[in-house]
C-alpha cells in the first residue's frame, strides 16, 4: 500500500478546514472570529496551496488515488470554485445565523468529496468520492430559512440523488462481474461492444447514470431547475458547478475508453445532443433567472458532451477547458444573480431592469458572463466551445457539432435577454430592493468578468495545462494496467 | 515597409483603449470633444496606410502565435481589396461623431464607447488573415451596434435590435462550423494559407452554403434582407451611418476574401443562384423604396438594391464587376452615409422621417437642399459622381457575362432614379410645413458633408488612383479563381453528392 501523504496536501487541508468548521459548528455561538471573517481567507489559502501543489504526482492506497495533471486541472478548478462560493455565501442573506458554520462546513465536505473525486481512478472510490460530495449537499439545499420551496428542492435533490446512486451501484455491480476489475486503467484495455460484453456495457450505462444526475444531463437532469429555484442563490451557485466538476472529471476519465462508434459512445452522443436541445428549448420558456440557468445548464452539460465522445486528447482537453470556463461563467453569473437579489428573493428577468443605472460594474459584468455562455468571443465561453468543436468534427460526430451550432443559436434569445433587461430597459417605478452596489460585489463581479475576458483572450496557458493533462491520461490509458 | 510599430494592431486597438477613458469623463460635451479627437488620432494613425505598394502582396502583416495547440494566430494584414475598407471605417468615425453631436439625449458616454468599440471590430474584421481571429471581430461588433439600436433608437428599438442581433447571429453560427471545417480539411486557420489549397467539390459546396448564408444576412441579399430596414429605421444617426457604410460590407467583403478564393468551384456552381438573387434585389429593394414615405426607410431600402450591385458585381467573376463591386461597396458607404446623416439632420429639426412633414427645403434650407440633391445624384449614378463609376463597372461587367443579365440591372438603375427624383423632388418644392422656422445647416453639418461630398467627386472625376490601389489584388484574385476553378472541371456530378453529403454528416463517417 503506496502511502505519501505529501501527495494529497490539498486534501488534507480542506479537511483540516472542515474540522475547523466542525469544531465552530458545535462550539458556542459567541464563538470568535465569526466563521465569515476568517473562511474567506481560509479557502483563499486553499486556492494557493492547490495551485502551489499542481506539480506532484503519484498514486496511492493501491492505485486506486491518483495525482496526475488532470486531477490537478480540475482540483484548482475545485479549489477557486470554492473560494469564490465561499465569497459569494458570505453576504447570504436567508441563512438563520446557528446554521452558518454547519453551512460552510457542509459545503467544505462536498468540496472534499469532489477534490476525492478528482483523483479517483477506480470505480468504487468514485462511488465513495460521490457519496462524500452529494450527502453534504443534499443538508445545504434546504438550508434556506423557513422556505417551503427549499424542503421541496432538498426533497427532490435526495430523492433523485439516492435513484441515481443506486443505480450507479447497481451498474457497478455489474460491471464488477463482467470485466472482473473496477481500475478504470485496466477497465480500458477492456472490450467495450455490446456484442462482447453486453452486461458491462448495461452497467456502465447505469454507472455514468449516477455521474449524469450531478452533471444534470438529459434524462437525468428534473431535478436541476427545481433545485436551482428553490435553494438560496447562494447556493445554487454551488450546487450549479462544482459538482459538475467532479462529474467532468469522472466522464474525462472514463471517456478514454469510449472509442468512437461504439455503441455507449453514440449512447453518450444522443444524449448530449438531446441535452442541449431540451435545455435550450426550455430555457427559452423560462422567466426566473435561476431556472433559467439551470435549463441552460442542461444544454452546457450536453455541450460538454461532444469534446468526451471524440476520444481523442483534445477532446478530453477541450471537455476539461469547457468545464472550467462553465464554472467561472457560472460562478459570475451566480454572483450578479446573489448580489442584486441582496433580500435572497429569487429573481425575475425583469429585476435586472435598469441595472446598468444602479450597479454599472454588475450590469458590465453581467453582460460578459451573459455573452460567455453563448459563446460570443472574445469570451472564455466562445474559446471554450470553439475548442469543443474542432476537437469533434471529423471524429465521427459531425451531427453532434451541427447539433451543437444550432442549438448555439437557440441559446442566443435568452442570454441576450439577461443583457436586454440589464441594459436597454428602464427601472420600472415599483423596482423591489435595489442591488448590492458596494465594493465587494463590483470587485468580485469585475474579477471574474475580468477573467472570462482574458482567458477568452489568452487562452493558450489554460489550454496547455489541460492538453498536457490529456495528454497525460492517454500515456496512463496506453500503458494499460501496468502500475499496480 | 517596417515602421517599427505594427500600424494595423495599434489602428484596431487604439479606439478600444481611448474608449475605456471615456469612463473618467463626466460631462457630456467633454466626452464628444474627446471622442472626436480619438477619431481624428485615429485617422493620423491611418497615414502610415499611405506607403501601401501597388501590388496584390498582403501587406502590414503581423503574425504571432495565439494558441499554439489549434494552429491559432494573430494574423493581420490588408491587400488591396482591405485596405479601401480599412480606410472607409477610419474615416466614417469621426463623421459619426460629428452627425451625433446634439442627436443623443442620453448617456453619451456609453454611446461613444459603442462607437469606438465598433469601430475596432471593424477595422479587426477588415484586417484579419486568421479565420478565427475574423470570427473573433465579426461576433465583437454585434454587441455595440445591438446597444446602439437598442438604447438610442426609435420607438420600436427592442424589437429592431433583437431581429438585427438573432439574424445575424444566427447565421455566423453556421459561418463558425465552416471554419472549423477548413481547418480539419486544410490543416491550418490561415487564409493565405488556405487560398492556396484546393478543396474537394463536395466539402466546397457545404462550405460556401455556410459561408454563404452569414454573407448573405449581413449584407443582406433578399430574402436575408427584412432585419435591415428596421435596424436602419430604429437606430441612430450615428448607428445607421455605421451600419450603411462599414457593416453591410463585412458581408460582401466576405464573399471576395473566403467564397472565392477558397471555395472557387463551388462559388462557380452557385454563381447563378447569387446572380438571380442579386438582381432580385435590386429590382426588389429599387420597388419598395419606391412606395416608402419614410425617408430612412426608403434609403434603407435603397441599400439592399445598393449592396445587390455589389453582389452581382462579385458573382459575374470578371475584372469590370468585380472592381464595380469593390468601387459599390465604396461609393455606397460614402453616398448613402451622408445620406442618413442628412436624415439625422433633417430629423432634429423636424422630429420626424416622414417625406410629408420634411417638404419645401429648398426655399428654407437651400445648403441642406444642395447637398442632398447632391447625394442622391451620386447614389443613382449620376455621371461625374462616384456612383457614376461602380454602376457603370457592374454594368459592363454584367453584359460581358450575358446580355440578360446586363438588362436584368437596366430596371434596377431605373428605380433608384425614380426613388431618388421623388424623394428630392418633395423635398425641395413639396409644401413647406414648418421648414420656415428650420434653421440651414450650421458649420458642423457643413463640415461632415463636405467631406463625404469631395470623396464623391473625387472619385467620380478621377478615379484611378483607387484602380491603381485595387487592380492588381482583383487581377490576382480572378487569375487564382480562374486556375482553381479549372482543377476542380472534373469533379462528380454536384447534385449527387449534396445528398450523399447530408448523408454523410449524418452518419459516423470514421
Amino acid at each position: 500500500m503506496n502511502f505519501n501523504l505529501s501527495l494529497i496536501v490539498p486534501e488534507l487541508y480542506f479537511f483540516f478546514l472542515v474540522l475547523v468548521l466542525m469544531i465552530q459548528s458545535l462550539g458556542t455561538r459567541e464563538w470568535k472570529p465569526e466563521v465569515e471573517k476568517w473562511l474567506p481567507f481560509g479557502a483563499g489559502l486553499g486556492l494557493f496551496v492547490t495551485i502551489a501543489h499542481y506539480s506532484v504526482h503519484g498514486s496511492m492506497f493501491y492505485d486506486v488515488y491518483k495525482v496526475d495533471m488532470m486531477s490537478q486541472f480540475f482540483k484548482i478548478a475545485i479549489a477557486f470554485g470554492f473560494f469564490v462560493t465561499v465569497l459569494n455565501a458570505s453576504r447570504q442573506p436567508t441563512l438563520a445565523d446557528e446554521k452558518r458554520a454547519d453551512y460552510y462546513m457542509l459545503l467544505g465536505f462536498s468540496t472534499l468529496g469532489l477534490m476525492m473525486l478528482a483523483s479517483s481512478v477506480e470505480l468504487i472510490t468514485i462511488y465513495l468520492a460521490l457519496e462524500l460530495a452529494s450527502y453534504a449537499m443534499y443538508a445545504t439545499i434546504p438550508l434556506r430559512a423557513k422556505s417551503k420551496g427549499a424542503a421541496e428542492a432538498g426533497v427532490k435533490y435526495i430523492l433523485f440523488g439516492a435513484v441515481a446512486t443506486a443505480l450507479a451501484l447497481y451498474g457497478l455491480s455489474y460491471i464488477m462481474a463482467s470485466q472482473h476489475t473496477t481500475y478504470i486503467a485496466e477497465l480500458a484495455t477492456k472490450n467495450w461492444t455490446f456484442a462482447d460484453s453486453p452486461m458491462a456495457v448495461v452497467g456502465l450505462c447505469l454507472f455514468l447514470g449516477g455521474m449524469f444526475f450531478k452533471l444534470a444531463l438529459f434524462p437525468f437532469h428534473f431535478w436541476c431547475p427545481d433545485v436551482y429555484q428553490g435553494a438560496s442563490n447562494e447556493t445554487a451557485a454551488y450546487v450549479a458547478t462544482m459538482p459538475k466538476m467532479g462529474a467532468i472529471v469522472v466522464l474525462v476519465r472514463m471517456a478514454m475508453f469510449l472509442k468512437p462508434g461504439l455503441e455507449i459512445t453514440t449512447l453518450l452522443a444522443v444524449l448530449g445532443a438531446c441535452s442541449m436541445t431540451f435545455g435550450n428549448l426550455s430555457a427559452l420558456a423560462q422567466k426566473d433567472i435561476k431556472r433559467l440557468l439551470g435549463f441552460s445548464s442542461v444544454a452546457h452539460a450536453g455541450y460538454i458532451m461532444v469534446g468526451l465522445v471524440s476520444g481523442t486528447v483534445e477532446g478530453l482537453a477541450a471537455a476539461a477547458f469547457y468545464a472550467l470556463a462553465y464554472l467561472v461563467m457560472n460562478l459570475l453569473v451566480f454572483w450578479i444573480v446573489s448580489r442584486v437579489a441582496s433580500d435572497g428573493r429569487n429573481l425575475e428577468l425583469s429585476d435586472l431592469n435598469g441595472l446598468y443605472k444602479k450597479a454599472p460594474v454588475l450590469a458590465f459584468s453581467l453582460a460578459a458572463g451573459a455573452f460567455a455562455l453563448v459563446g460570443l468571443p472574445p469570451t472564455m465561453g466562445f474559446m471554450g466551445k470553439f475548442f469543443l468543436i474542432t476537437s469533434a468534427w471529423d471524429h465521427g460526430y459531425n451531427w453532434l457539432v451541427i447539433t451543437l451550432v444550432v442549438n448555439s443559436a437557440i441559446a442566443i434569445y435568452y442570454y441576450l435577454s439577461l443583457f436586454r433587461h440589464a441594459f436597454t430597459e428602464e427601472t420600472s417605478p415599483n423596482a423591489a430592493i435595489a442591488p448590492d452596489n458596494g465594493w465587494f460585489a463590483s470587485a468580485g463581479a469585475g474579477m471574474l468578468a475580468a477573467a472570462v475576458l482574458i482567458i477568452g483572450i489568452i487562452p493558450a496557458p489554460l489550454f496547455n495545462f489541460a492538453i498536457t493533462a490529456g495528454k497525460d491520461l492517454f500515456g496512463l490509458a496506453i500503458s494499460g494496467g501496468a502500475h499496480h | 515597409m517596417d515602421f517599427g510599430y505594427p500600424v494595423l494592431t495599434l489602428l484596431i486597438a487604439f479606439p478600444l483603449v481611448a474608449a475605456c477613458g471615456l469612463f473618467f469623463i463626466k460631462a457630456a460635451p467633454v466626452v464628444r470633444y474627446y471622442t472626436l479627437a480619438v477619431s481624428l488620432i485615429e485617422c493620423l494613425l491611418a497615414v502610415p496606410l499611405a506607403n501601401f505598394k501597388l501590388n496584390a502582396a498582403f501587406q502590414f502583416v503581423e503574425k504571432i502565435d495565439w494558441v499554439h495547440q489549434w494552429g491559432l494566430q494573430y494574423y493581420l494584414g490588408v491587400d488591396g481589396i482591405s485596405i479601401l475598407m480599412v480606410l472607409l471605417t477610419v474615416a466614417v468615425l469621426p463623421l459619426c461623431v460629428l452627425c451625433s453631436w446634439t442627436y443623443i439625449g442620453k448617456r453619451e458616454k456609453e454611446f461613444h464607447f459603442c462607437l469606438l468599440f465598433m469601430t475596432s471590430a471593424v477595422l479587426g474584421v477588415f484586417c484579419a488573415l486568421d479565420l478565427v481571429l475574423f470570427y473573433v471581430f465579426w461576433e465583437a461588433m454585434l454587441i455595440p451596434m445591438y446597444l446602439l439600436i437598442a438604447v438610442w433608437g426609435g420607438d420600436d428599438r427592442k424589437y429592431a435590435s433583437l431581429k438585427f442581433f438573432l439574424y445575424t447571429l444566427a447565421g455566423s453560427t453556421l459561418l463558425l462550423a465552416a471554419i472549423v471545417a477548413f481547418r480539419i480539411t486544410g490543416g491550418t486557420f490561415s487564409i493565405p494559407d488556405l487560398m492556396q489549397q484546393n478543396f474537394s467539390f463536395r466539402f466546397q459546396f457545404w462550405a460556401f452554403l455556410a459561408m454563404a448564408l452569414a454573407f448573405a444576412i449581413k449584407v443582406p441579399m433578399f430574402p436575408f434582407h427584412t432585419w435591415l430596414p428596421a435596424a436602419h429605421v430604429q437606430a441612430p444617426s450615428a448607428g445607421s451611418v455605421i451600419l450603411a457604410a462599414v457593416l453591410l460590407k463585412m458581408g460582401t467583403y466576405g464573399f471576395l476574401r473566403f467564397c472565392l478564393p477558397l471555395t472557387p468551384a463551388a462559388s462557380e456552381y452557385f454563381a447563378p443562384m447569387m446572380i438571380v438573387i442579386s438582381l432580385a434585389s435590386i429590382i426588389y429593394g429599387g420597388a419598395i423604396a419606391l412606395g416608402q414615405t419614410d425617408i430612412k426607410k426608403l434609403v434603407a431600402y435603397s441599400s439592399v438594391g445598393h449592396m445587390g450591385f455589389v453582389t452581382l458585381g462579385i458573382f459575374l467573376f470578371n475584372q469590370r464587376g468585380v472592381e464595380g463591386a469593390l468601387f459599390q461597396m465604396l461609393n455606397h458607404g460614402i453616398v448613402t452615409g451622408a445620406l442618413f446623416m442628412m436624415i439625422g439632420a433633417v430629423y432634429e429639426r423636424s422630429h420626424s422621417r416622414e417625406i410629408s412633414k420634411n417638404m419645401g427645403l429648398g426655399k428654407y434650407l437651400p445648403g441642406f437642399m444642395f447637398f442632398w440633391g447632391f447625394m442622391a445624384l451620386a447614389s443613382f449614378g449620376f455621371p461625374g459622381t462616384n456612383g457614376f463609376v461602380g454602376e457603370m463597372l457592374v454594368f459592363v461587367g454584367a453584359f460581358q457575362q450575358s446580355t440578360w443579365i446586363g438588362f436584368l440591372c437596366v430596371p434596377g438603375a431605373l428605380l433608384a432614379a425614380a426613388y431618388m427624383f421623388r424623394v428630392s423632388l418633395k423635398m425641395a418644392w413639396g409644401k413647406p410645413s414648418t421648414a420656415k422656422n428650420w434653421k440651414d445647416l450650421n458649420a458642423r453639418e457643413w463640415i461632415y458633408l463636405t467631406i463625404p461630398a469631395v470623396f464623391v467627386l473625387w472619385i467620380g472625376l478621377a478615379p484611378t488612383p483607387f484602380f491603381k490601389i485595387i487592380d492588381p489584388s482583383v487581377d490576382k484574385l480572378l487569375t487564382d479563381f480562374g486556375q482553381r476553378k479549372v482543377a476542380h472541371v472534373e469533379t462528380e456530378q454536384p447534385v449527387q453528392t449534396a445528398a450523399n453529403d447530408i448523408l454523410s454528416v449524418f452518419a459516423a463517417n470514421k
